[in-house]
């Protein structure tokens, strides 16, 4: 086998994992040990509740190759907190992140900034002499090529959380951990 | 009643019948609950690490899950080299710790450690249990996780809070774990493609690790052996799993294996991999093992197959489960086609098996061969004797020269190698020989002297608990086993191994082993030349009513042989010096006697050097 330290590479398939647990103290603690200790870099990790009150997501992002995604895929399921683990496939799921972009802008460039906030039909919240806050989501795709724009304006500050994502269609990723409601503890 | 006290009766309950431990402040109101009605006997250890051990010792000598309670703080973080030696070795403890009170936590209060975060990488699970009512479920849910699927520790952390508070005791509890389902049965075809693949192998292997052991599959692997001709490998913690004078066993594989294993599996065209994991001390370089070979891997954990090496046909399921399940499968098809014709194959294994035994250097200080003791113990020892060992050469040299007969008559750290397992590990052996054999089993442990001084002050653990165990030290005064990698790669530069010279101190030792062990009570020998060994060891195991330890002045230039060096590839394995039996692949076996004579050459040169 190939040397595969760290085990997700630059240049690998890009992956989002989506992950049950159980909605418990030190579930994400695990989980994020676990892909440190096996030497798995992650793009993104979001953890949130979910429509079931015993059950929270982790959506995680990576760029790895087959082998050693296999590998991590199992040592999580190792964890008990762990109740399922989909490897979501990209042409049949919807994925969004979030990000906050204070980007500096005077009386003449204001203009040309709200086209641009304009055109990739995203929110201004905040405003100052000085700068625009801009909201956006939408695919990391999209969100790249607003900053690329926006970057030659100068951007003062940024914050953009991980990717959340779920499948298209009527199906809830809970159907599969029917029957593991947690009560009585 | 309190948390304490319902962590007792869970105990009880559970059916555990030993105990390992050390008090403390933070579990104080679960040791004030131990008392004379307590069902189960507490042994007291002198550190928590030896606790953690003497667990490990119990748990593999009984197939029972091994439990002890330890104190917060230090006494938690001491337990964490045990809890990581049991995981690596797949062995069931249950580690209950003490815990500052629930509003403690997180302030630095005295004797506070995150011991639940500290033991995340190395506990197969953890608890953090915080109210009072939820203790029988916790240990109810511990106990089975342990025990089940791979076996493996499962830390409870009992805050003071929980152990003081009031609840209602019921008995039995549900669990939930609605993460965690093991798989034990093979499914699809999987039994079939096996089967087939045995068919079409004409050079086939059983590959058998500590998984075995643990699925208590002895009978199992005899039977496919016998079924489909297949010679058994070993790894070290699978040693004995079928009894070495069976004549399809070649022995431990790996870095200090015979020739035998290690040329059967680099040679054979099946792997059946069984329990085992490819362990880096198994495969040598990975590229280079086992080249030709398809592999069918069995494992109770699905992450084992697949880690290191890809498996034509993966089974995820519980060894015994599965292999009783798969040969009914074989006999159907040799019942259809045939039996494979394994005459030459046999013709290679028995000629690699004849020509290259375990051989060793003759001492040239008049010390003792270290070998030759290990030999001398087995000759001696009844059938019966549960073996224990530290980590070093004197582990590697057990596990080669000692004649095995039974599964779990081995003990032994594998996976962490940890210095100091040897003496606790025995001391739970014994006890577990008292509860479950009458005792019938006695109990030696072969250590070195570098590995016994990490835990030498469990003799008095074994004295005051009445354990009989016999102790044979094979002191060579260095740490063997790095010294050896110091000779052989690092230019005989003896940096930092050399523990004790008398030509610098004029004492006989340092300590003096006799002195040290009688000071805690133990019959104690000293044995410098073959005859004293012999009485010596006759003495022994005539002893049954208090420790005895031996203490055997052996060669410190001995070496472990053969050798694989680290990240080699398994082809290169070094019988004796200058003997490389598995380089040449084409040129046939040669005889035993060129062997003998290119052996005694390089012993010559050695020596010259």
């Amino acid at each position: 086998m190939a040397t595969n330290y760290p085990a997700s590479q630059p240049g690998s398939q890009r992956h989002t994992l989506s992950v049950l647990v159980e909605n418990r103290p030190g579930v994400l603690a695990r989980i994020a040990g676990l892909f440190a200790r096996r030497a798995f870099n992650i793009n993104s990790l979001s953890v949130s509740p979910t429509e079931r009150p015993d059950i929270s997501r982790v959506t995680v992002t990576a760029d790895v190759d087959e082998v050693p995604l296999e590998q991590i895929i199992k040592q999580l399921n190792k964890l008990l907190h762990v109740l399922k683990i989909v490897d979501l496939d990209p042409s049949t799921t919807v994925e969004r992140e979030l990000v906050l972009i204070k980007v500096a802008a005077n009386e003449e460039t204001r203009s040309d900034v709200l086209e641009i906030v304009n055109l990739f039909r995203v929110r201004v919240v905040d405003v100052n002499t000085e700068s625009l806050t801009i909201e956006a989501t939408g695919a990391s795709g999209k969100l790249d090529a607003l900053l690329g724009l926006l970057e030659h304006y100068g951007i003062i500050e940024l914050v953009r959380s991980g990717a959340v994502a779920m499948t298209r269609g009527p199906r809830a990723l809970s159907e599969k951990v029917i029957g593991s409601e947690i009560t009585g503890r | 009643m309190t948390g304490a006290q319902a962590l007792v009766r869970s105990l009880e309950d559970l059916g555990v019948k030993d105990v390992f431990g050390v008090p403390g402040g933070a579990i104080l109101p679960v040791y004030h609950a131990i008392d004379e009605d307590t069902k189960f006997r507490f042994v007291l250890t002198r550190h928590e690490q030896a606790a953690g051990h003497a667990a490990e010792g119990y748990a593999v000598a009984t197939g029972e899950v091994g439990v002890c309670i330890v104190t917060s703080g230090p006494g938690a973080t001491n337990m964490i080299t045990a809890i990581a030696d049991a995981n690596m070795d797949s062995i069931p403890l249950v580690v209950i710790t003490g815990q500052v009170g629930v509003d403690s936590i997180g302030t630095d209060a005295f004797q506070e450690a995150d011991i639940v975060g500290a033991t995340y990488p190395v506990a197969k699970h953890s608890y953090l249990v915080t109210d009072a009512q939820d203790i029988p479920r916790v240990l109810t849910e511990a106990h089975y996780v342990a025990h089940s699927g791979r076996p493996g520790p499962v830390v409870v952390d009992l805050t003071k809070t929980a152990q003081n508070g009031e609840m209602l005791y019921s008995w039995p509890q549900r669990m939930i774990l609605p993460g965690y389902n093991p798989v034990t049965q093979a499914h699809g075809r999987v039994l079939e493609d096996a089967a087939k693949l045995f068919q079409n192998s004409f050079r086939p292997v059983l590959y058998v690790g500590g998984g075995a052991v643990r699925s208590d599959a002895g009978e199992q692997i005899k039977a496919l052996s016998e079924l489909t001709g297949a010679p058994i490998v070993m790894t070290l913690p699978a040693r004995g799993i079928v009894p070495d004078d069976d004549p399809a066993v070649l022995g431990m594989l790996g870095m200090h294996g015979t020739i035998a294993a290690t040329g059967a599996v680099q040679r054979s065209d099946l792997l059946v991999a069984i329990g085992a994991r490819f362990d880096d001390r198994v495969t040598g370089k990975l590229d280079a093992f086992a080249p030709g070979a398809r592999v069918i891997h069995i494992d109770i954990d699905p992450a084992e197959i697949g880690k290191n090496r890809h498996a034509d046909v993966p089974i995820v399921g519980d060894v015994k489960t599965v292999l009783k399940a798969l040969l009914p499968k074989i006999e159907k098809q040799h019942a259809q086609f045939g039996k494979p014709n394994l005459t030459t194959w046999w013709q290679l294994l028995n000629g690699w098996k004849e020509q290259y035994p375990i051989r060793y250097e003759q001492p040239d200080d008049g010390s003792l061969a270290p070998q030759w003791v290990v030999q001398e113990l087995s000759k001696q020892a009844s059938d019966d004797t549960i073996w224990v060992s530290g980590v070093g050469q004197h582990q590697m040299w057990a596990t080669q020269l000692i004649e095995f007969h039974k599964p779990h008559q081995w003990i032994s750290s594998g996976g962490l190698g940890t210095m100091g397992f040897g003496l606790p590990a025995a001391i739970g052996a014994s006890v577990g020989s008292q509860r479950y054999f009458d005792g019938r089993k006695p109990v030696w442990l072969i250590d070195g002297d570098g590995s016994f001084q990490m835990t030498s002050e469990e003799l008095a653990t074994a004295f005051l608990e009445g354990c009989p165990i016999k102790i044979a030290l094979l002191n060579n005064s260095v740490y063997g086993m790095v010294r050896q990698w110091q000779t052989l790669f690092y230019d005989r530069h003896y940096s930092a191994t050399i523990l004790h010279e008398e030509e610098k101190t004029g004492l006989v030792g340092c300590p003096d082993f006799v002195k040290l062990a009688e000071a805690y009570g133990c019959v104690a020998m000293r044995a410098t030349t073959e005859e004293e060994a012999i009485e010596c060891i006759r003495k022994a195991n005539e002893i049954d009513d208090r420790p005895v330890l031996i203490d055997f002045h052996v060669w410190k230039d001995a070496m472990v042989w053969p050798m694989v060096a680290a990240g080699d590839s398994n082809n290169n394995v070094t019988y004796m010096p200058g003997v490389k039996p598995l380089m040449n692949a084409d040129a046939g076996a040669p005889t035993a006697a060129e062997v003998a004579e290119s052996v005694e050459e390089a012993v010559a040169t050695e020596e010259q050097n």
